[in-house]
């Protein structure tokens, strides 16, 4: 079933909405709550190639529900490590879970000075607020 | 901008927490809860849908089934009061116009449930034709029109058995109402239509006895899975009934406007088909997308039932026999489908395949 909403302190988020989860030098990607709660039950998850580049804002995958397709945009810069097979099979994952079971790639960072242009939570919250 | 038209029902359908969208000059609830859940409530129990932006337009007169005779395709002889029977309003091309139900209400006297988008088309084609003793007037905006569909649709309400596309005065829990056996779901359902006054109640009452509300999302997959076309996307003005596999709602031998043209068709064959297909591949089609063999996707989807692409498109007529392969262009990724017998979903085939 569909989460309840909420956007954690430790992420952060591109204003496309999505979020990147950054450790090390690598970082998970996914698409937030907003995201899947506004595309509906998703049932096909378009993957990357693993081993492709991804470009800080640039579509680098596509998510489908019934009713509309999006592009998903990269939060930052890098190679695609690996993608979440578990969501390319079972994309409604990501309505359960879009930042835990639901995350889409693993990335190896290439500039990862571009973090500091993300959005913590708060401030990704506020744009909520102003775009509804 | 123009002020989009919200059906008596919107109130509720905010209550109960719809994503309301645009359509066809309406603002109508896509989905409640998700238009999977919905869908699956459909095929498997029962759900309601709002249709009220749908068209009634009633002809009535001494010569009013003269006149729909020569204007619809399909045999208004083989109606009687209490039957209604699916049919097309042509142009002079074999064109599609509308497609719509036509119901007997009385020997001079029809009802015609039509396409919310093509509401002022059809009244102005009936009025621009009307002859004298026949009268064409819009009553849409008198009613509400609630779709009940389901394999268990019928009994909760209380109501009968039917045949298909028979009608009769009922009520529901006390509601009167006029009770068609007709649907777009590809279900057992009925379609209630009742006074404006009185469907605020009787959705409430449907609801309570365990309809679930579904939203124009899922009656888009439901109608796409038993392969009825949707006014605007699968047929139209251009797309003849004979190509659009409509031909069986065609009495070719009586008159009616564009039946040379449509006589034409069936006798040398059409160019092009509608074909129904089923994706082998990942990806969803999408109305407007490429078939590399030839055609595009009219109408395309995620069939819930099948948990995969399906759509709909005009293919070469030789590519239109099932089992053949297309190649439909998913966003620049060529994307392997293959022609099914219409429709794409039947339970009868899902309990034989186990």
């Amino acid at each position: 079933m569909a989460a309840a909403e909420s956007y954690p302190d430790e992420l952060r988020y591109h204003p496309e909405h999505d979020w990147a989860r950054i450790e090390d030098g690598e970082a998970t990607f996914g698409i937030t709550w907003f995201a899947q709660d506004a595309l509906g039950e998703l049932v096909h998850f378009e993957a990357p190639e693993e081993g492709s580049a991804v470009t800080k804002d640039q579509s680098y995958a596509e998510v489908e529900s019934v009713k509309a397709v999006s592009d998903v945009i990269a939060p930052l810069s890098g190679e695609i490590l690996e993608v979440n097979r578990a969501v390319a099979d079972s994309p409604e994952t990501v309505n359960e879970d879009p930042y835990g079971d639901g995350w889409l790639v693993r990335v190896r960072l290439s500039d990862p000075g571009e973090a500091a242009s993300l959005l913590a939570a708060e401030a990704y919250k506020a744009r909520l607020a102003e775009e509804a | 901008m123009q002020t989009l038209l919200r059906t008596p029902l919107y109130e509720r359908h905010v209550e109960l927490g719809a994503r309301l969208v645009p359509f066809a000059g309406w603002e109508m609830p896509v989905q409640y809860e998700g238009v999977i859940p919905e869908h699956l409530a459909v095929r498997a129990d029962c759900g309601v849908f709002d249709v009220s932006h749908m068209g009634e337009l009633v002809v009535e007169g001494p010569r009013a089934r003269e006149l729909l005779q020569s204007l619809l395709s399909n045999d208004l002889g083989r109606l009687e009061p209490g039957k209604a029977q699916y049919t097309l309003l042509t142009n002079e091309r074999g064109g599609i116009v509308d497609d719509l139900i036509v119901y007997e209400l009385g020997p001079e006297r029809f009802l015609l449930i039509v396409n919310a988008s093509n509401r002022d088309v059809d009244l102005a084609w009936l009025r621009e034709r009307e002859v004298p003793g026949s009268d064409v007037r819009d009553v849409s905006d008198d009613y509400v029109l609630l779709a009940v569909q389901g394999p268990r649709s019928l009994a909760p309400l209380g109501l009968p058995e039917a045949p298909a596309f028979t009608f009769a005065e009922g009520e529901v829990g006390g509601i009167a109402c006029t009770v068609n056996r007709t649907g777009y779901t590809g279900e057992t359902g009925v379609e209630l239509l009742v006074p404006v006054e009185q469907g605020p109640e009787l959705w409430q009452e449907v609801v309570e006895r365990g309809a679930k509300p579904c939203g124009l999302g899922a009656r888009d997959t439901l109608r796409l899975e038993v392969c009825y076309p949707l006014h605007g996307n699968d047929i139209g003005p251009d797309t003849d009934a004979v190509s659009a596999g409509l031909g069986w709602v065609c009495a070719l031998e009586k008159e009616f406007t564009g039946v040379d043209e449509l006589r034409r068709v069936k006798a040398d064959g059409p160019e092009r088909r509608l074909a129904a297909f089923v994706m082998e591949e990942p990806g969803i089609p999408r109305r407007g997308m490429a078939i590399a063999e030839g055609g595009e996707v009219t109408s395309g989807s995620h069939s819930p039932m099948l948990e995969r692409g399906i759509g709909m498109g005009y293919v070469p007529a030789e590519l239109a026999q099932p089992a053949t392969e297309l190649t439909i262009d998913v966003r620049g990724r060529p994307r392997r489908a293959r022609v099914v017998k219409k429709p794409i979903y039947s339970r009868e085939e899902k309990r034989g395949g186990g």
